[in-house]
């Protein structure tokens, strides 16, 4: 077995409240990635899912260090690269490039495409004009954009062409690990499909490492090897995508499959719908021991006060880890779960409380 | 009679670079207590067109009949619409945040809203009514949640509120234009779910707008597909997702991330949406159409009966016939492994 490109050691970042109270004198911290330890393979594509807030966005951005982290290390192809300057970051840079979601934000939009694309060339000094001119003109070829329109603005795209263009900016430099921050998310299905068509194609041709974050479980499912299900900052449960869509373990996790609708009438009047209480509690003053039992299920008085290790639970293979101190048998029907926990219980801020009845079978 | 029924509707606008057809010649019908489901995907007109029913649109140029209970709403009076927006065709937007007015408590905006359209009502009355709208909605203690303000509310909930207040005059039509898009998938189920009782419990009909073909699987009775301002396909939740004729709803159904075929590439419908601003003749799908021949580029195609189904229609020049359709099928997949064989990938349009 090689070693990880990418290896992520109990990641934390926090982000400080700015309080409306001049004599507030306790500031309020966001923890929106609290302890997150995950390892990525050479050519493997890692998938991050979760819901607004669980911290998916700002652990990407922690990888690239675009954010400094608060505590934690991030190791880079064997090297420690959580402290590094600004000036030794930047060969670490070459090697790990980022694709946002929003096609019309990402690009600037005064500045013509092949600049857009070159901007990596020139801010690492590689090559002559006439070069990067070239190399750009591949680039586009690459991702399936004609190389004639060089000299166009990106309001001349459409927004899946504008997302090649944000792709070949980011393979310019033949980068090792590309973190993919829900490229899709903005465009419409007939488009989204293109684009993943284009990342696949990418990392068979020149070997990619992804880490691939989306909401939409469909895509990540489709694109990704392994995949972790983050929630409130810490992840739920990690495996590969197989086991994790055939022996789910966390309820969380069953839950979001669960609410996932799928394009298929016959299913989508078959299966068994759990709908969670409630909403994301906030990150600013997240519930204690295990994050989700205040809308889990299955939460029991242990929940509250002790916070689950990831682990391998019952006889899953130490590539399936779930923090859980109630995990799922296979088989088990969540939709039947009773929580065994009284409501005072339940220490949770005002907008966290739900309405629906606990679970619905239709 | 359908509750309600679109015919041939219209809608275009005048901009700088020319004028937009939103929308070119839609018609459907709604029936009491169903719901019909409206995809499409952005710029297809399918927003357009319900906004120019309950008489949003300012500034457009519209035509087409659209004959609610008895009553038409095309060109009807502001005070006619008045009456029927709120009283009896309920409306939702995407956005839950900017459809609540920031300043003002939720329940004080249920209750301005109820006693607009009911004169008689006491404010107390009014008050105890939309506290009970409030936990239908499944907002627990309503009573008091009631002088909360929309920021106190988390975005869910703050759809909740939203349907709540569509809901508050019990209307015969809702319109749910995106409903969830802007929500988490675990917080979209809950608000389907109260969708789908409230529509149990009241027989309200339902037009939901999406994107999302998993909405439309869970939620729908009826199917209408839109694209480019018109209806390409439109026929019963199953007839649309097993038994579709239209090229456009079967590329859209392809394209989608299929389960158990992990890694492998999908397949896209070639190309992007045409602009609406002069639109070429024929069928606005043909440059994207993996079956497209002479005719399609010279005449638009009439929305017609396929597969012997009086309730299944397709904008489409291909055969009617089940067979003939599934034979051209099988061409045009052979004909694209050849081509793919022989010639490497296009640059996008």
């Amino acid at each position: 077995m090689s070693d990880p490109l990418l290896r992520v050691e109990d990641v934390v970042k926090t982000f400080p409240v700015r309080s409306s109270s001049l004599f507030d004198r306790e500031h309020a911290v966001v923890h929106a990635v609290d302890g997150v330890s995950l390892e990525v393979m050479p050519g493997e594509t890692v998938g991050l899912v979760g819901e607004t807030g669980c911290g998916k966005s700002t652990l990407a951005r922690c990888i690239a260090r675009l954010y400094p982290l608060t505590s934690g290390k991030v190791w880079f192809q064997g090297k420690d690269i959580s402290n590094l300057s600004r000036g030794d970051l930047r060969p670490v840079r070459r090697d790990i490039q980022m694709i946002f979601q929003d096609p019309y934000g990402s690009l600037n939009p005064r500045r013509r495409v092949g600049s857009i694309i070159g901007d990596p060339f020139t801010i690492h000094g590689i090559g002559s004009r006439k070069e990067i001119k070239t190399k750009v003109q591949d680039l586009m070829e690459t991702v399936g954009l004609n190389p004639e329109h060089y000299n166009r603005f990106p309001a001349e795209f459409s927004g899946g062409q504008r997302q090649r263009i944000g792709v070949a900016r980011a393979l310019a430099l033949r980068p090792k690990l590309v973190i993919c921050d829900e490229p899709v998310s903005a465009l419409d299905v007939s488009i989204q499909a293109q684009i993943i068509n284009l990342l696949i194609d990418l990392q068979d041709d020149f070997g990619l490492t992804y880490v691939f974050i989306s909401h939409d479980l469909s895509v990540v499912r489709h694109v990704s090897d392994r995949i972790a299900v983050m929630y409130l900052g810490k992840i739920a449960e990690v495996s590969t995508a197989d086991d994790l869509f055939g022996t789910t373990r966390h309820p969380y996790s069953r839950a979001l499959l669960s609410a996932l609708p799928l394009p298929d009438p016959d299913v989508a009047d078959s299966r068994e719908r759990i709908v969670l209480v409630g909403d994301l509690p906030s990150p600013t003053n997240p519930p204690t021991g295990c994050r989700f039992h205040t809308r889990c299920p299955k939460a029991q008085h242990d929940c509250v006060v002790t916070d689950p290790p990831l682990e391998p639970v019952f006889d899953d293979p130490p590539t399936h880890r779930t923090a859980c101190l109630h995990p799922l048998a296979v088989g088990e029907d969540l939709a039947l779960a009773v929580p065994h926990i009284e409501d005072s219980e339940i220490v949770a801020d005002d907008t966290t409380e739900g309405g629906a009845p606990l679970t619905e079978r239709s | 009679m359908a509750l309600l029924e679109v015919r041939d509707l219209r809608v275009a606008f005048n901009t700088p670079d020319g004028v937009v057809e939103a929308v070119r010649g839609l018609s459907f019908d709604v029936e009491r207590g169903t719901t019909l489901a409206i995809v499409g995907e952005s710029g297809s007109g399918k927003s357009v067109a319900t906004q120019t029913i309950t008489g949003l649109t300012r500034g457009a140029r519209i035509s087409g009949s659209a004959r609610f209970d008895d009553t038409e709403l095309i060109g009807a009076s502001t005070k006619v619409l008045q009456k029927i927006r709120g009283n009896r065709i309920g409306m939702i937007f995407q956005d839950p945040l900017s459809s609540l007015h920031p300043y003002y408590k939720v329940g004080w905006q249920i209750v301005e809203m109820i006693r607009a359209h009911d004169h008689r009502i006491s404010t107390a009355a009014a008050r105890q009514r939309a506290a009970h709208l409030l936990s239908l909605v499944g907002i627990p203690r309503a009573e008091s949640r009631i002088d909360d303000y929309p920021h106190q509310f988390s975005g869910g909930m703050r759809q909740r509120v939203m349907i709540a207040m569509a809901m508050a005059l019990d209307p015969d039509l809702l319109i749910a234009d995106e409903p969830t898009t802007a929500l988490d998938v675990t917080v979209q189920a809950q608000v389907l779910e109260v969708m789908r009782n409230l529509q149990e419990q009241y027989g309200t009909a339902i037009i939901l707008i999406t994107h999302d073909l998993g909405v439309v699987a869970e939620m729908s009775d009826e199917v209408v597909v839109m694209y480019a301002g018109a209806v390409m396909e439109k026929g019963a939740r199953r007839t649309i997702f097993y038994d579709h004729h239209h090229p456009y709803t079967e590329g859209l159904l392809a394209s989608l991330p299929a389960q158990g075929d992990i890694g492998a590439r999908l397949t896209p419908i070639a190309g992007a949406p045409p602009s609406l601003i002069s639109l070429p003749a024929g069928c606005p799908f043909a440059p994207r159409c993996r079956y497209a021949f002479d005719l399609c580029w010279k005449e638009t195609p009439p929305l017609a009966e396929v597969y012997d189904d009086p309730t299944h229609l397709s904008s489409c020049w291909l055969s009617s016939n089940r067979e003939m359709r599934h034979l051209d099928r099988e061409h045009a997949d052979e004909t694209d492994a050849q081509a793919q064989a022989a010639e490497p990938e296009e640059w996008s349009a």
